[in-house]
């Protein structure tokens, strides 16, 4: 038996080498519309492009669509049955990550609202 | 006694369907995968606690005063393709290509150095002028949140150097080449908590 092999490949058992999905293209890809997505939430943010309320949603969305690039083209989570629980995991951090937040500016605008009126220092 | 060996598996054993073990290196990204999550759920909390605080300024000066949208560009570029580097690098380090891999590592390195030089640049102005931490609730949370940011930053850079002696001390063998899956999604997602550091804290404070 070669030491080498023993060495540069552990798979286990009972499983074939698959190509990393993984592709100069991709990650190419991924940076152009990364790139593009940050220069929209700038113009969004600094122009009156957008109607002047709507511009924190917009920003909002254009965040979102920016992480599901870096997702998809540079931690390469896909549709594939080896992601399942990665995507699994990923949904519930965003459970979490929701509830921390949304539910701290709920509180805290609750709290906020109830306030007695104090008088100015 | 004689050894026997088995010439082909059953393609459904063998794409993990079936049963048996998943790859070791499977295994390991997704424990990372794991942490890593864990991580953001800690940076929620500090996302939460800015959005909370970021109008209590206290008389103090607000984000519009105080964050320089060009020197930000500058810094989001920096940080983007240094994700886009060290994608690159790991792709090289997968066809064994020892001398691409520390090319893209050291421009990796460079690029997330500088992005800590402008932050750090960044937030020495900001106490020169009399808006550190303890001004203002916004400034504290301000501090924390991009602070936290600051120092994974930092903390992957001092990984990547390890990473990179590992590279030249052992080679790209599999263990080797395991922590560097580790090290890029740890970086890739101090990319994507960026994202929500310029959107929330940045580009809607300075507005």
């Amino acid at each position: 038996m070669d030491g080498d092999a023993r060495v540069f490949e552990d798979r286990s058992p009972g499983v074939e080498h698959q190509e990393s999905s993984a592709n100069f293209l991709s990650y190419t890809v991924g940076l152009g519309l990364a790139i593009l997505a940050t220069i929209a939430s700038f113009i969004v943010s600094q122009t009156d492009l957008l109607w002047p309320p709507g511009v924190a949603v917009g920003l909002v969305v254009l965040a979102f669509a920016q992480i599901g690039v870096h997702l998809v083209f540079f931690l390469h989570l896909g549709s594939g049955p080896d992601n399942t629980n990665n995507i699994l995991a990923l949904a519930f951090g965003l459970l979490v990550v929701f509830l921390v937040i949304a539910g701290s500016c709920w509180i805290i605008a609750n709290l906020n609202d109830n306030m007695m009126p104090m008088p100015a220092h | 006694m004689t050894i026997t060996t088995i010439e082909a598996i059953p393609t459904e054993l063998a794409y993990g369907r079936g049963g048996g073990p998943a790859p070791t290196r499977t295994v390991v990204a997704y424990g990372f995968w794991i942490f890593i999550l864990s991580d953001i759920v800690m940076f929620s909390a500090l996302f939460a606690a800015y959005a909370v605080l970021s109008g209590n300024t206290a008389g103090g000066p607000s984000g519009r005063e105080l964050f320089n949208l060009r020197s930000l560009f500058i810094e989001t570029m920096c940080l983007l393709l240094s994700s886009y580097t060290a994608g690159l690098g790991m792709l090289s380090a997968e066809r064994r290509e020892v001398v691409r891999f520390l090319f893209f590592a050291a421009l990796t390195l460079m690029l997330g150095a500088a992005f800590l030089f402008i932050e750090v640049s960044e937030f020495a102005g900001m106490v020169n002028r009399g808006a550190g931490p303890s001004r203002s609730a916004f400034l504290s949370s301000f501090f924390s949140l991009v602070g936290m940011h600051g120092a994974h930053v930092t903390a992957g850079l001092v990984w990547l150097v390890y990473m990179v002696a590992q590279v030249l001390a052992k080679g790209l063998r599999a263990v080797v080449l395991r922590r560097l899956v580790c090290f890029s999604l740890f970086w890739h997602a101090l990319d994507i908590v960026w994202i929500g550091v310029m959107t929330l804290v940045y580009l809607m404070g300075a507005r």
